[in-house]
This record gives structure tokens, sequence and C-alpha cells, in this order.
């Protein structure tokens, strides 16, 4: 593994590899409970609570874990941590928790969690590991938030139920409903690749091989 | 009785498909879904491995967790997680084929939601064995189709002239939209 | 980067770690849930409550009725598991009149599973209000059975059996309900749960003024 400096731990997960917009990892709930902001917002410092609390721990523990039985280790502290947040989210805001409902419990099974521990809290000092939960869970969190902004504003024509677009707005219903879902990420990700393909044509450059999913790291 | 369980199904399958309605499962259906052949057979495995989990979850369900409910989550992860890896090496000794097509998969079918989901959401409605085994019969058909669907669909765009922009993601999640969009339209089949 | 490569280690030190880490997994969330369920079971309880109150129109006080052996009761035998036995609510007025009986049940609608509670009074043999609980029915369309107040008042006074009727096409009947256009399956769903539990309590539901 290549040795990076504590910004570039801090900054990769949030822009250049983010987890839902270039690696595409979490979807699930990233397209199941992105209908509302206020879900978003919930759903990402949900996961962002459960990802940092992982990987503090993992990072602190990786010593005493046997390499055999990381796996299974690694999952039971997730899943603690994500039964901390279920049944802190059902005491704390009910209400919220109805609507993300069975999602809660499903970020367990969020690749992008599972993920960075074993690649990267399972093998860096608790400092670094802190450092890149922190910018991951904020980098989903955001592209959780903007997929909520775009499907709420759209889809219920208010942002954070305010109204936006005034009375005479029709919704778009089908945004907040499972196919808007798909769609949403589908335009942000062909708007990513057409705003990449521009900037590549204007300046000379190396290749991107794999489009804009590459995580190829241009030597600034 | 039975009409209860036939809407279970049908409705795990058709109206709220894990996939295209429910978001559960998208980890194969991106991954495997460009080959018809291995769409059907990660079908196959998945709907194997949730019967299995219908099953488990029930036995847990029933016998182990009354007194300790906020324990659900811990034992449906590690039971799933362990019996999966048994499914896993029962194929590697059964069918190396299917280990070799499967192979970087299978053990992605542990975190994926579609296991996890059915536990839950079986839980959640409160259903019982008959029900829950339906019901894990219905998503594993709805997730397979999603599957097939999908691999078919893809198996044609590669022969199409799409823009270079368009090629890769986008392109199947905004396929991936107009199939859920065409599954909406599955909803109203079984009501009063 | 230091990976431990530990030569084989034998299988109880992995299964005392796994069994270590289950254990402290377990006592932490024992001590979060302790702090959470009473506000948990508080919260559901006030969800009840308002319900409650919303579909019997205020009552004073209420009180939970088990279905046993074919006759509600106040206090089930302790033999027998409350979760899984059948339920009303009995209001109660100040002056400790009953006033009416909640009940709550749940069809597949539309979309998918549709519950709600609603109030009942055998005494003038009228429903006198219906509340969804929980329903998935399509944003701007099917979710009206909840939001559209027009829709929730029609369940102020019609006489069970209910009947669905295009909304403006009815002939004045007591039974009727006027059905909300582009939401026809789910308010029809709303009309067969009320329907379809009332028929298959009647036989057991206190009649007036025997409540306990």
């Amino acid at each position: 593994m290549r040795a990076t400096t504590p910004t570039y731990d801090l900054t990769r997960g949030f822009w250049r590899e983010n987890p839902v917009l270039v690696q595409l990892l979490g979807l699930c709930p990233a397209l199941a409970v992105t209908n509302t902001v206020a879900n978003s917002l919930a759903m990402g410092l949900a996961t962002f609570f459960v990802l940092v609390g992982s990987s503090l721990l993992v990072s602190t523990l990786k010593n005493l874990i046997p390499h055999e039985v990381r796996i299974s280790a690694y999952i039971l502290i997730i899943a603690t941590f994500v039964t901390v947040a279920d049944l802190v989210l059902a005491a704390v805001v009910p209400d919220i928790h109805k609507a993300l409902g069975a999602f809660i419990a499903l970020i367990v099974v969020n690749c992008m969690i599972l993920g960075r521990q074993e690649a990267f809290a399972s093998k860096r000092p608790v400092g670094r590991a802190l450092l890149d939960a922190i910018g991951t869970g904020a980098g989903f969190t955001v592209a959780l938030l903007m997929m909520g902004g775009i499907r709420e504003i759209l889809g219920y024509g208010t942002f954070l139920g305010r109204p936006l677009l005034g009375a005479s707005y029709e919704p778009w219903i089908v945004m907040i409903l499972p196919p808007g879902g798909f769609f949403t990420l589908g335009f942000i990700l062909l708007g990513f690749g057409w705003w990449e393909s521009r900037r590549q044509q204007r300046s000379v450059v190396r290749d991107w091989p794999h489009g804009v999913g590459s995580t190829t790291r241009r030597t600034a | 009785m039975m009409g209860d369980l036939v809407w279970i199904l049908v409705s795990a399958m058709l109206v709220n498909n894990f996939t295209l309605a429910l978001f559960l499962g998208l980890c194969p259906f991106m991954g495997v879904s460009a080959r018809v052949a291995t769409a059907l057979r990660m079908g196959a495995a998945n709907i194997f491995v949730l019967v299995i989990t219908s099953m488990t979850a029930w036995v847990l369900n029933t016998f182990v967790l009354g007194a300790a409910p906020y324990l659900r989550l811990i034992s449906f992860i590690v039971v799933i997680a362990s019996l999966v890896q048994i499914v896993e090496i029962a194929i590697k000794k059964i069918s190396p084929t299917l280990f070799r097509e499967l192979g970087i998969f299978l053990p992605l079918i542990t975190t994926n939601c579609a296991i996890l989901g059915l536990a839950i959401f079986q839980t959640n409605r409160g259903y019982g064995f008959l029900e829950g085994l339906f019901f894990a019969v219905g998503a594993g058909l709805g997730l397979t189709l999603a599957l097939v669907l999908m691999a078919s669909i893809r198996e044609q765009t590669e022969l199409a002239t799409v823009p270079s922009l368009a090629k890769g993601m986008g392109l199947v999640l905004i396929i991936a939209g107009s199939l859920s969009l065409a599954f909406m339209g599955f909803a109203g089949l079984f009501s009063s | 980067m230091t990976e431990q490569h530990v030569a084989n280690p034998p299988a109880v030190r992995l299964l005392g770690t796994l069994t270590l880490a289950g254990a402290f997994a377990g006592l932490l969330l024992v001590l979060v849930n302790g702090w959470a369920e009473p506000r948990i079971m508080a919260h559901r309880a006030e969800v009840l409550r308002e319900a409650i109150h919303e579909v019997l129109g205020g009552p004073d006080r209420y009180e939970t009725l088990f279905l046993v052996d074919g006759r509600f009761m106040a206090d089930p035998p302790a033999e027998r598991d409350t979760l899984r036995l059948d339920r009303i609510y009995a209001g109660y007025d100040a002056s400790g009149r009953p006033i009416g009986l909640a009940i709550s049940g749940g069809e597949p609608g539309f979309q998918d599973v549709i519950r709600l509670l609603f109030g009942f009074d055998p005494t003038t043999g009228r429903i006198t209000g219906m509340k969804v609980l929980e329903s998935k029915e399509t944003p701007g369309l099917g979710d009206k059975i909840e939001k559209d107040s027009i829709f929730v008042a029609e369940f102020s006074g019609p006489v069970p059996p209910l009947k669905g009727v295009k909304s403006g096409s009815g002939s004045g009947d007591e039974s009727e309900v006027d059905m909300i256009t582009g939401a026809t399956i789910s308010s029809r769903t709303v009309i067969a749960i009320i329907n379809h539990r009332l028929e298959e309590l009647q036989p057991y539901l206190p009649v007036a003024g025997d409540v306990p």
C-alpha cells in the first residue's frame, strides 16, 4: 500500500473515491431512502456513525483479531453499532425511524463499511483510520443529500418539507417512487461523465482507462 | 389462507420486487447481469440461500430471540453468514463449474442486502413458517426475473451504438429505472 | 504495514476471541436497549392513544379488551400470550359510560398492506372514524386515503356494512362512502378492511350496556 498524507486520507473518500458516486458502493440505501432530504440526512448520519465507530474499534483491536476470523469479527462490530443506531433513532426520532424502516438494519450489509474495514482500518493506525472513516462517511452523506435534494424538489416541490416551487408546480411523483432513484443516480453519473470528458478534452491528459468509475489517481 | 400465500409470493416477486422496488440485492444486479446464463445461475443460488435464510430466521425468531429482540440483527447476520459459507463449500464440492462461474459473488451473497432484508421484512411482518417460505421463493424468483431481464437488455445494448458517454453504470441505472417503472404496472394486481 | 501472520492459531483462540467479542457486543446492546426501550414503548403507546382518540372522538380513557375463546375480556388468563390474542380498545367518557370501540385491521391494498384503526359505536351501530396507521400507497394518489380530509371525514357516521360509491353519485344511503377519484383500489381496500373486521368480530362484540 502506498504511503499517503493525512489530508489525502481525509479527502479521498469525500470526493475522488466517493463511495456512491464513484465506487458505486452502498447503492441499496442510496436509492431506497433518498426520497426526501430529511430521510437522506438521517440515513447518512446513521451510516457515518456506524462507519466511524467500527473503523475506530477495528483499527484499535487490529492486533487482537486473528486473521482467520477477521470478517466475522468486523461484521459483529458493525452489527453492534448498527443496532445502537437503530435503537437510538427509534427512541429519539420515531417518525424518521418509521420512514427508514428496515433500511437502518440493512446498514450492516452496506458493502462500503465492510470494505473500509478490510481495505483500510485493519491495516492503519487509529488516527488515519478515523480520518478515512470521516472522509468516506461524509462523502456518503453528501451523495445521499444530493440524491435526496433532487428527488424531493422534483417529486414533492419542497425542500426539507418547505414549499419551494410554488403551488402551480405539478410534482413529478415518479421521482419519489423507486424508478426515480435509479433515474436520479443514472443521470448524476452521466453528468459526471460528461463533465469529466469535457475536462479531458481541454487539457492534455492522461487516460482514464475505465471511465469515470476509475480510481486512477491524477498526479497534479 | 391459500390466497394470502399466493399474494405474498406474487407481491414479493412482482409488485414489491426486491431489486426494482426495494433496491435489495443490487450488487449482483449490477455485477452479474451482463450475461443471461450467469444471471440465471446467480438467481438460482439466491433462491436457494433465501429459502435457507427464511427457515433460519423463523427458527431464531420462534425459539431463541423471544426474550431479546434487540439481539436479532447480530444473530441473523452471524448465523446467515456461517450458513452461506457452508453453502459455498458445498457448491465447491458438488459443482466446481458453478463455483467458478459464481466464485467471486458467493461471498458477496452474505453481504447481499436481499438475504438480510428478507429475514428482517419477514420478522417485521410477523410471517409464520409457511408464509416465510412463500415470501422467500417469491423474492428469489423476483430477483432472478430482474437479473435475467437486465442481462437480456444488456446483451442487446452491447450491439447497439450507445454514445460513448453513456457506456457504463449510468446507462445500466437508467435501464434499471425503466424496468422499475414497468414493474410498477403490477401494482393493484391483487386487491379486493 | 504490519500484518500479523500467526502460524495457524488454535481453534480455541479463534473461538475465544469471537465469544469474547460477542459477549461485549451483547453487554453494550443490553445497556443501550435499557435506555432506549422505555422511550420506544412510550412513543408507541402515544401513537396508539392518539389514533384511538381520533377515531372515537375523544374518549376520556380507554381499555384494551382481548378476545379469549369467543369472549372479550380486559384481563386474559395469565397463561395466554397477550401478543397473540386479537384485541379491541373500548373507550369511555368522563362519567365512565362506554362511547365506542376502536378496532384495527389490515389487508393488501394497491402497493402493500394497509393497516388502519376505526371506531365503531355498538349503541348506534355507526362507524365513528378511521385513521390509517400504515400504508405504502402511491404518493399523490393512493396516499389520499390518509391525507385527504374529505375522504377521512366520510367515515364519521356511516352505517356498516359500508358501500363504496363513485364520488358524487351516491343515493344518500347511510352506508355509502364516497371513494377517491384516482385511488379506487386504495379506497375500496379501506372499506373492505372495516367490513371484514366487523363481520369477523360481530358475534363477539360486547353489545350496548354490556361492556365491563
